[in-house]
């Protein structure tokens, strides 16, 4: 016992729910969506995720060291960054396009801002808007899965379609619905028999990992749900098929583990709804509207950068405030 | 009836070990150090010095203004000393010191008063005073002062606050089940110290066996309804509290008596009960001493001025790994060095921790997660707060609301980054008190 007991401020009791737990179990929410790819696309789809995180983890570990600062790799957000990148990856990818894209991430998008906490964009889509800006051929080169073939061949065949069997076979799901009108059925896109990111085919994996997160209370579930609800509701509207919409491209990944990025989204709950209905109608307009047919990750990445005039604008009343005065 | 939960809190691990345990009670001590400071407001002035006998119950401060309350002997015998002594808030307050006589004479002013029922408001009011009540819940706040409200105030409701929210404490709750008549009578006469037509008692659905008690015992009494609150961290909070039961928000920077109700904590109720059926003032309180660094946890009844360490010898001493002492409960009570410090009025219990419960994490940076912001039910933003409180943007702090923090501790307590919220926040607040005072 000690002769003189330790003094601190109240509270002297704490949650067990910290950051760095918080980190590990977002990488581990993000396991099922990773076996996954590895299951679809082979074995090639760990080194992608290890070199990106590696990466990540080394580019943080230089900087802090450069700059004579604390190393903060222990808490595991450079690694969680490293991982969402490489989710967004094509399976196809150049081994130096992870490594580019989360050195890009971590230097540029996270510690030019002062690190961990301060970074007004989402790293990984900022290393993801990078790769695709730079090597946008690298970054749209895809593949379906062995298991897929028959599939490819059905859709070939289809009416709708005159082009080579070739074409279907490098085109993901949400091209092949905006410049062919060919519709993947929606089966192969819930369990990820399909061409795409990494992470993204799965959405099987993406929901189950994402319930995850909201059960044990690590993401706000109005995120997901505001989010994919609006993207539902107005493909409804425009007389598209809503599921086809939820299930395919990156917006299940987006929804679950890139707009609930703590750091990149409102802090309030009201403010949350809005940013993720901003996200959800951004992404529909780009899906519909834009040169590319995906729009996720620029359409969290503007409502980045919206994210702290929400909050100002949904600053909670404050307890026995009267409405109308302040 | 079952009443609506506030926005945000959080649910720390109860942690109520004691609350089985009947409240065991302790003999008078062989010494105490009686602070004349127990309450928030004046100090009171020593009506003794060294050498002087005293007998239990006999006044020994008197009230150093109109916020302040008479402080008694606890026992008989003879001042030691009337000097500066160190206190668990951290600081010296000028203290009596009295060795027993081993008699525990009590002092012949001391009559009951049974027929209080037909006393005036004003009477029952000076009663509260004499009987040197002050919130005994934690806050100490001198009760006859809070049952003087302005004349264009009326009150309309006394709510005796039985939530006891906070983790490992169960002083209230122990008193509500084996002295649930006290607690009643106390609350019928705070009723008619201000002519309050309706008095409730509100207790956290946690504490099934208090809430049925109290039932039973009001069931002939109309005017008198038992709250079953949610079981949330800071369900107690005054604000909260009249919220849950009234539905009423107290305006910013306002009063209790603001929207009509008066809240007292239960055990002070009952004290005054006492006080009324047989004339003891407030001189002795029940505890929780407990906490895994504690051999045997126990609720017991105490002597004020008995010492920490007095208490915790008769729940068997500390353990080998106790590690830090909390005076009241873990989210809002001071730690403190050693148990050489008093007992006071409002000492809820003693919670001690061991070296792993003890052990606090390096705090890291902000990830703008918002769970303080959920977790702070008076809808502030404790991450700005915390960063302006930090930075010493002292007025932009005030802007956001800094002066409506009630202390609770949630947004500490939820913090993944384990910052320091509610200790920035307390400091800010404490620069801006100072600066109010000079004018």
């Amino acid at each position: 016992m000690p002769e003189r007991f330790v003094v601190t401020s109240n509270p002297h009791i704490a949650t067990t729910q910290t950051t760095e737990r918080i980190m590990r179990e977002v990488m581990l929410a993000l396991l099922p969506a990773s076996a996954a790819a590895v299951y679809f696309f082979g074995w090639r789809v760990l080194a992608v995720i290890a070199v990106s995180m590696v990466a990540a983890v080394c580019t943080e570990a230089i900087i802090q060291k450069a700059l004579k600062q604390k190393t903060t790799i222990m808490d595991g957000s450079a690694a969680l960054t490293g991982l969402l990148l490489a989710l967004t990856l094509p399976p196809t990818v150049p081994l130096w396009i992870p490594a580019l894209g989360a050195i890009f991430a971590i230097a540029i998008a996270k510690q030019v801002f002062g690190g961990l906490g301060s970074n007004p964009f989402n790293p990984a889509l900022i290393g993801r808007a990078f790769l695709t800006a730079s090597w946008p051929k690298l970054m749209s080169t895809w593949k379906w899965p062995h298991a897929a073939q028959s599939l490819v061949q059905q859709l070939s065949a289809s009416d709708a379609v005159s082009a080579a069997s070739d074409v279907i076979s490098s085109a993901t799901p949400l091209e092949l619905a905006k410049s062919m009108e060919v519709q993947v059925p929606l089966e192969p896109l819930f369990w990820g028999n399909i061409a795409g990111s990494l992470g993204e085919v799965s959405a099987m994996a993406l929901l189950a990992g994402g319930l995850y997160l909201i059960i044990r209370r690590i993401i706000d579930w109005r995120i997901p749900v505001a989010y994919l609800g609006t993207v539902a509701v107005i493909a409804l509207i425009s007389r598209q098929d809503p599921l086809f919409h939820l299930l395919a491209g990156g917006l299940l990944l987006g929804a679950f583990f890139m707009a609930t990025d703590y750091v990149t989204s409102p802090i309030t709950r009201k403010g949350r709804v809005i940013f993720a209905i901003g996200a959800g109608l951004l992404t529909i307009l780009f899906r519909r509207y834009g040169a590319n047919s995906e729009g996720v990750c620029y359409s969290i990445l503007i409502m980045n950068a919206f994210a702290p005039t929400i909050d100002r604008l949904t600053v909670p009343r404050i307890f026995g405030e009267v409405k109308g005065r302040a | 009836m079952h009443w609506k939960p506030f926005r945000g809190g959080t649910h720390p691990n109860p942690a109520k070990r004691t609350a089985g345990l009947a409240i065991e009670v302790v003999p008078p001590p062989g010494k105490v150090i009686i602070p004349l400071q127990q309450h928030i407001g004046a100090p009171c002035k020593p009506l003794v010095k060294p050498g002087d006998e005293v007998l239990t119950g006999q006044v020994i401060g008197e009230p150093g203004g109109f916020v302040s309350a008479p402080i008694h002997a606890s026992i008989s015998g003879k001042v030691a000393a009337v000097a500066p002594m160190p206190t668990y808030t951290g600081q010296e307050v000028l203290s009596v010191v009295i060795d027993s006589d081993g008699r525990d004479q009590k002092h012949p002013d001391l009559t009951p008063h049974h027929t209080w029922e037909q006393a005036s408001s004003k009477q029952i009011v000076d009663w509260i005073k004499e009987c040197g009540l002050v919130g005994m819940g934690g806050a100490g706040f001198p009760t006859h002062v809070k049952f003087a409200p302005p004349a264009d105030k009326p009150i309309e409701a006394v709510i005796l606050n039985g939530a006891e929210c906070e983790p490992y404490l169960t002083c209230d709750h122990r008193v509500m089940q084996e002295r649930a008549d006290k607690v009643v009578l106390g609350l019928r006469a705070f009723m008619k110290a201000v002519n309050a037509p309706a008095g409730f008692i509100a207790i956290e659905d946690n504490k099934a066996d208090a809430i049925d008690r109290l039932t039973r015992v009001t069931a002939s009494l109309p005017q008198i309804k038992i709250v079953r609150l949610h079981t949330r961290y800071p369900q107690g909070e005054e604000r909260l509290i009249i919220k849950a039961i009234l539905n009423r928000e107290i305006p910013r920077g306002g009063l209790p008596a603001d929207v009509g109700a008066i809240v007292s904590n239960v055990s002070t109720a009952a004290t005054f009960a006492d006080f009324l059926l047989t004339g003891r003032p407030l001189i002795q309180r029940i505890v929780t001493i407990t906490g895994s660094g504690i051999v045997n946890p126990k609720n017991l009844e105490v002597r004020i001025g008995t010492l920490l360490e007095d208490a915790a010898r008769y729940c068997g001493g500390l353990q080998d790994n106790a590690a830090k002492l909390i005076v009241g409960g873990p989210m809002t009570g001071p730690s403190y060095y050693d148990l050489a410090v008093p007992i006071m009025k409002a000492t809820a219990g003693l919670v001690v921790l061991t070296e792993a419960e003890a052990r606090k994490l390096e705090p890291i940076a902000c990830v703008s997660c918002g769970k303080c912001v959920e977790a702070c039910p008076y809808g502030l933003l404790p991450n700005f707060l915390g960063k302006y409180a930090e930075l010493g943007r002292i007025a932009d702090a005030e802007k956001t609301g800094l002066m409506d923090c009630r202390e609770c501790g949630c947004c500490s307590y939820v913090c993944p980054s384990r910052r320091p919220l509610l200790h920035a926040i307390k400091s800010a607040k404490a620069e801006v008190a100072a600066r109010r005072r000079k004018g």
